[in-house]
């Protein structure tokens, strides 16, 4: 037995017990490797699928075709790029950095939810997606708000909030379209027969598929499995499509009076694997846009790590060549600008 | 570590089948009213802003007169507001994603008030969508800084320098205004402002005083916009009815732009005036080559609905 090891086993059991009890365990706690790395990848997934999923929405910022419908589409964008912030902020606890994730996101090593490389093709996507694919997201983040993992945990508390009020502005906004004239319903429709299987495939591959989820859950940090929470969202859906008044594109959608649940169909899980391997319509194109935008800016980067350092040199020379003073009256103090990365926080 | 059931900021409670219940229950309550959630989401709150403000025009502001002022100025919000929305997802980090869409809401928000009140003022009684959405090039009335297509990031940055400096000067005026309408737009406008004004001056100074090659992409995008500045600064007749002329504010705004050049290492461009159209350019609807693509981009699902809601 090693010396790592010796020491390890009564911090794994302490480990074990916390979670067991439904504690939180913080970024000082130890905690396996293994749970380390798979909230490592999580969290990072889900970073990376907020700043990705800005791009099929952001397609239709500058056509929407009202201004009140712009102005909550621009606020449901900027929700998201502090979504990504949070959870950045989250991964970074557990020891990685914000440069080194987005690295591995835009050479493909990291993953993002592979429902945003599906086209938007018309402006009712904006509403389905807010209904359907932000509600399938709720599905599967309102558990994650007792992850065992504090500081995941507390950012998804926050992040929940934000997505059910974007949820409800999609429906609002498929309920405007649904009054409205012949072509604003058949766009409805049309929309939702695009968006309803790849939004069912949100939840990941079927359970006798998913070989990480009983480690998940022995974790806390999966609260039910893929299957589960996909009939959760069905059965939530199914009658809210019906006030709607539209058509949910599954002949095997039926109400099960036995399990008190809906039925339904099976997703096509290989257009699924497709889409996760590359194949998608959208997968090239989100990917070049984050790493073209996150390259464009290398030297905006540059130039405000350059300058903070000029001015703690600054400092360092006020202070006679004491501690370095942190400068804070450099940092933009704006409404809802995080600290600058790379300014010595 | 922090034991679950005391973490009352985390919301959570002690039995963990119910509690995703309750959630799951406040999310599927329709509330449909704009307070308390507005806060969720910012700039989203749809409550009339104008709200026990006295629409009446007041005696002695010409209603025509008015009605073009808060077009001009509307305009020149929504069009840049426009410009900055493209560089949603396109930011070089993403806190300028989120503050750029931050100062796009705030001029978009802008735009909405004052087309609004252009409609009032002018006796048409048309909404703010009639006016961004269904009138033609030649009917807009911004200046033409705000509709040149957007450079790198540097060129956002001089923009919104350049503008935000000349129309926090600007609000700050008409705060007293004898439009009461107008006078809130502006009370409003002057702290948004303020904070576009301070994120511009940040990063003109990180930029100038960066790397050399920012110094240089931020020296090129001020020498490029300088000649567009001068028209934020020529009184269209409209102004000068209404008694606001906007030459008054040239010395101010040149003098506070020339302070936060000079401290970013940079120089004031001599460049002059970019040159008008037999006399006319944004304020008589004389556009430059941009301003027509990004208003057809804008414009075309509106369009192709007439009629419609949305």
């Amino acid at each position: 037995m090693s010396a790592s090891q010796m020491v390890d086993q009564p911090l794994e059991g302490h480990f074990e017990t916390v979670v067991a009890a439904e504690q939180r365990i913080e970024p000082r706690d130890w905690m396996p490797d293994a749970y380390r790395a798979t909230l490592v990848r999580q969290i990072a997934q889900h970073a990376h699928s907020e700043i990705i999923g800005m791009q099929p929405e952001g397609n239709w910022l500058t056509r929407a075709p009202s201004l009140r419908r712009k102005a909550i589409l621009l606020a449901k964008a900027q929700d998201e790029a502090g979504h990504g912030l949070y959870l950045y902020a989250a991964a970074e606890t557990l020891g990685v950095d914000r440069a080194e994730l987005t690295e591995k996101l835009v050479s493909g090593r990291q993953k993002y939810s592979s429902i945003f490389n599906y086209p938007t093709l018309t402006f009712a996507d904006v509403g389905v997606i807010g209904w359907l694919v932000d509600g399938a997201a709720i599905c599967n983040q309102v558990p994650l708000c007792r992850c065992s993992y504090g500081p995941y945990a507390r950012a998804m508390v926050r992040i929940c909030k934000e997505e059910s009020f974007h949820q409800r502005q999609g429906y609002e906004l498929l309920m405007t379209l649904m009054r409205g004239t012949d072509a604003q319903r058949r766009m409805v429709q049309d929309a939702v027969d695009r968006w309803w299987w790849p939004s069912l495939m949100m939840f990941g591959p079927p359970d006798d598929d998913s070989p990480n989820t009983a480690q998940s859950m022995a974790w806390r940090i999966k609260r039910h499995t893929n299957d589960e929470l996909r009939q959760r969202f069905v059965d939530m859906t199914v009658p809210q499509a019906q006030h709607l008044g539209v058509t949910l594109p599954d002949p095997a959608l039926n109400w099960n009076e036995d399990r008190g649940s809906w039925d339904f169909g099976e997703p096509d899980w290989s257009e699924l694997k497709q889409v996760i391997k590359g194949q998608g319509p959208c997968n090239a194109q989100r990917v070049e846009r984050r790493r073209a935008a996150h390259e464009d800016g290398a030297w905006v980067r540059e130039a405000a790590v350059a300058y903070a350092a000029k001015r703690r040199a600054e400092g360092d020379l006020a202070a006679g060549g004491s501690a370095a003073d942190e400068h804070a009256a450099d940092e933009p103090k704006g409404k809802d600008e995080p600290k600058e990365k790379g300014t010595g926080r | 570590m922090t034991d679950a059931t005391t973490d009352a900021t985390a919301g959570t409670t002690a039995d963990p089948r119910t509690d995703d219940d309750h959630v799951y229950l406040t999310l599927s309550e329709a509330s449909p009213g704009p307070e308390g959630e507005a806060r969720w989401a910012y700039g989203t709150g749809f409550a009339d802003p104008l709200l026990g403000v006295d629409t009446d025009l007041p005696p002695g502001v010409d209603g025509p007169d008015l009605g073009a002022y808060c077009l001009m100025l509307g305009d020149d919000a929504l069009v840049l507001s426009q410009r900055l929305i493209e560089w949603c997802t396109r930011a070089p980090e993403l806190e300028e994603e989120v503050a750029l869409a931050n100062l796009g809401l705030d001029l978009l928000g802008q735009a909405r008030q004052l087309l609004t009140r252009a409609g009032q003022a002018d006796g048409t009684g048309r909404s703010e969508d009639e006016y961004a959405y269904w009138r033609e090039e030649h009917d807009f009335r911004n200046v033409r800084l705000v509709e040149t297509p957007n450079g790198d990031f540097a060129h956002c940055v001089a923009r919104l320098l350049l503008f935000s400096t000349a129309r926090l000067a600007l609000y700050r005026r008409l705060t007293g205004y004898a439009d009461p309408v107008l006078a809130a737009v502006a009370a409003r406008g002057t702290k948004e402002l303020a904070y576009h004004r301070e994120y511009a001056t940040a990063w003109t100074l990180r930029l100038g005083d960066g790397t050399d090659y920012s110094a240089q992409r931020m020296q090129a995008a001020l020498d490029g916009l300088w000649p567009l500045l001068d028209e934020l600064f020529t009184a269209h007749p409209v102004e000068l009815r209404l008694g606001v002329d906007p030459a008054e504010l040239r010395e101010p705004v040149l003098r506070e732009l020339g302070e936060v050049i000079a401290e970013a290492g940079l120089t004031v461009s001599q460049a002059a005036p970019l040159a008008y159209v037999g006399g006319r350019a944004g304020r008589d609807g004389v556009h430059t080559e941009a301003l027509g693509p990004l208003l057809a981009e804008l414009q075309v699902v509106a369009r192709a609905h007439p009629g419609a809601t949305w």
